[in-house]
């Protein structure tokens, strides 16, 4: 088998709320290899953040709790590792990038000071070498005449530049992993344009892995080169970029594909919408957690939940119906 | 479609809405102003969608409003079936907005969450007073229908629905006094792809039901293209170019419109991979105080000495495509 830079096991992680516990990622398992770009798509409230947040150690406990799995990088075992522990790892060797760039810096420390805090940290630097190598790091991101801009507060930047801000931040000690959360919803499209084009060129030249989670679909088919597409805390299709687009198999991502309008869309026609609402999971379901959506849907889909099965060499879904001929594989 | 022949609804004519900027606490005076909208001019079809894309900041959303006289402009006119409505007041607008709806771009703050939901969708027929109780009732459980609810969901509250249900519920309030003309602000971007394409869909079979005008307000390119007729682009308060959807998708002749729509990502590895992509540099500039001659001068990839001291103007180029470029012959 391959040799996985993170593998991820079982991982399992519940909230508590005052409603009941929701089951946010039930059982999910899936590898990243070296060098690698994987896309993980789903919408709102599936686990795809929840997922790198647990292996991250960032969910706060209580309300959440991690209920079962492992997730190996370099041997060692992320979710059994101390508070202290996984500090070293985090920012250091795996670094992530969240969504909103407006909140996700701190609006009273300059941005030259954020940017140093990680280099000082994790690298051992003085502070005189931080500020050298935090006005490279904008530089690098494209933020013109970087070193006057190092004592600026974030309120001085407009979104994009902050989303490079934060990239700069994550990228400061070199780490092998970046995970990437949604970084370019809460920006237009010429902007994202931009960001996009700065990951695709930073990965290329630092050689690094990253995981790219968005609901876009769009986003991942020019970046990613493996895809996993989640619903209702389970994966439910994995398969590299284009067997994906061009051979899906799970009837969630069919519908998916469908419901998207294209840019270049020729004629009218109508979307196929998905009927119903993404669910919130209280209870685990022992149903294929798509079922009450699908139309594909057979006895069977209402009796067990499918595993994730393989197809084709590469290409993993979890349903019990062949997409293709509408009857039960 | 028959545009030569098709009845004009909507005439909006150098509309222009500045928002003033005001230093001092008792003795206000204007410093300067946000240029939000800065002279735009089209017209709308009867029975068409017009798109009106950009990104955010453009004004997009500002000419809905000002079309609808929610903000009253600053200068120009908006002719709605031989009205000037910039010229009503009082009583007489009043009895306009019957006649011209919106549907808000938040599900979750455009219903007042106190209110019952067949007390908002029956709300605009209490104001305008068309109706008695019992007519109301009907007309809620009827209205209800048509957006896809239970008739029975008249009695429960904004906080017991899905993002998707919420925003068929303002649809089904937008719908309520039968207007002919709607202002659609941004109504999908706040939902998921899977209920996103669930809303357009019933937002175009309302079109066919009813005979519906739309002025649909969007930064998605990709949904605008599916939805619209014709389609305008903003950039930093004008209409820089205006064409039906399939020549301004597949021959942009403003060099913006060129790169936004280079930018969209589309869902297919292989025809994505092929397409040439133009990266913008640089961020929109501020309204308040923007670029001279062309706006776009500044992040134009083509932009020469004669943009910086003209605007151009807003012209036809071909039968029903305009443009504001100088050397937008170039890409004919």
């Amino acid at each position: 088998m391959h040799d996985y830079l993170l593998d991820v096991k079982g991982l399992e992680t519940q909230f508590k709320t005052p409603d009941g516990i929701v089951h946010a990622v039930n059982g999910i398992s899936f590898g990243l290899k070296e060098g690698e770009t994987l896309g993980v798509v789903g919408e709102s409230g599936c686990g795809k953040s929840v997922t790198m947040l647990s292996v991250l150690g960032l969910i706060p406990i209580p309300p959440g709790k991690i209920v079962a799995g492992e997730a190996f990088f370099f041997g060692q075992d992320l979710l059994k590792m101390s508070k202290e522990e996984i500090r070293h790892v985090r920012g250091a060797q795996i670094a992530m990038v969240f969504q909103d760039p407006m909140t996700s810096l701190n609006p009273v420390l300059t941005v030259g000071l954020q940017l140093v805090e990680p280099l000082m940290l994790h690298l051992g630097m003085t502070r005189k070498q931080s500020d050298t190598r935090a006005a490279e790091l904008l530089e690098m991101v494209g933020i013109p005449k970087a070193k006057d801009r190092l004592g600026d507060y974030p309120h001085q930047f407009s979104g994009g530049m902050r989303q490079r801000v934060m990239i700069a931040m994550a990228l400061s000690c070199s780490p092998q992993i970046l995970i990437a959360d949604e970084p370019t919803t809460a920006l237009d499209v010429t902007i994202q344009a931009q960001i996009m084009d700065l990951v695709r060129r930073l990965r290329d030249e630092l050689g690094m892995t990253v995981i790219w989670i968005t609901h876009d679909l769009g986003v991942v088919a020019n970046l990613a080169q493996r895809v996993i597409v989640m619903y209702g805390g389970y994966i439910i299709e994995e398969a590299p970029v284009k067997e994906l687009y061009f051979n899906p198999s799970h009837p969630y991502t069919l519908g998916l594909l469908g419901s998207l309008p294209r840019l270049d869309e020729k004629g009218r026609h109508r979307l196929t919408s998905i009927d119903g609402v993404p669910p919130v999971l209280f209870e685990k379901p022992v149903h294929c957690p798509f079922a009450p959506r699908c139309k594909f849907a057979v006895e069977h889909c209402w009796k067990e939940n499918p595993p994730l099965n393989e197809v084709t060499p590469g290409h993993r879904t979890a349903c019990w119906v062949d997409v293709k001929t509408g009857r039960e594989r | 479609m028959e545009k030569e022949n098709a009845n004009v609804l909507l005439h909006v004519d150098n509309l222009v809405k500045h928002f003033p900027i005001t230093k001092g606490i008792l003795f206000q005076k204007q410093v300067g102003a946000v240029r939000a909208v800065d002279g735009v001019s089209f017209d709308i079809y009867q029975g068409e969608t017009l798109g009106l894309v950009g990104e955010s900041g453009c004004g997009k959303s500002t000419t809905g409003r000002t079309i609808l006289q929610l903000y009253r402009p600053t200068s120009g006119a908006v002719n709605f079936g031989g009205v000037d409505l910039v010229a009503l007041k009082g009583e007489d607008l009043r009895l306009m907005r019957r006649k011209m709806q919106m549907i808000f771009q938040d599900p979750y703050a455009s219903l007042n969450p106190r209110m019952t939901v067949g007390e908002i969708i029956g709300e605009p027929l209490v104001v305008h007073n068309v109706a008695n109780a019992k007519e109301i009732q009907e007309r809620v459980s009827n209205l209800l229908e048509v957006v896809g609810l239970n008739a029975g969901f008249a009695n429960r509250y904004p906080h017991e629905f899905s993002g998707g249900q919420r925003q068929r519920i303002g649809v089904a309030r937008a719908l309520a006094l039968q207007p002919s003309f709607i202002v659609c602000d941004e109504p999908i971007s706040a939902l998921d792809v899977s209920i996103q394409a669930q809303v357009v869909n019933l937002l175009e079979d309302l079109q066919n039901q009813f005979n519906l005008t739309y002025l649909f307000i969007a930064h998605d390119l990709s949904m605008v293209r599916h939805i619209s007729d014709r389609v305008a682009v903003m950039y930093l308060g004008i209409i820089i170019e205006l064409a039906d959807r399939d020549t301004l998708y597949l021959n942009p002749l403003h060099p913006y419109t060129q790169a936004l729509l280079s930018a969209v990502p589309i869902a297919d590895p292989v025809a994505d991979s092929k397409r040439k992509r133009v990266i913008l540099q640089g961020d929109v500039p501020s309204p308040v105080n923007p670029p001279s001659g062309c706006r776009f001068r500044t992040r134009c990839p083509i932009a020469e000495g004669l943009c910086a001291e003209s605007q151009p103007k807003f012209r036809e180029l071909k039968p029903g495509h305009f443009v504001a470029c100088h050397f937008a012959e170039r890409f004919v």
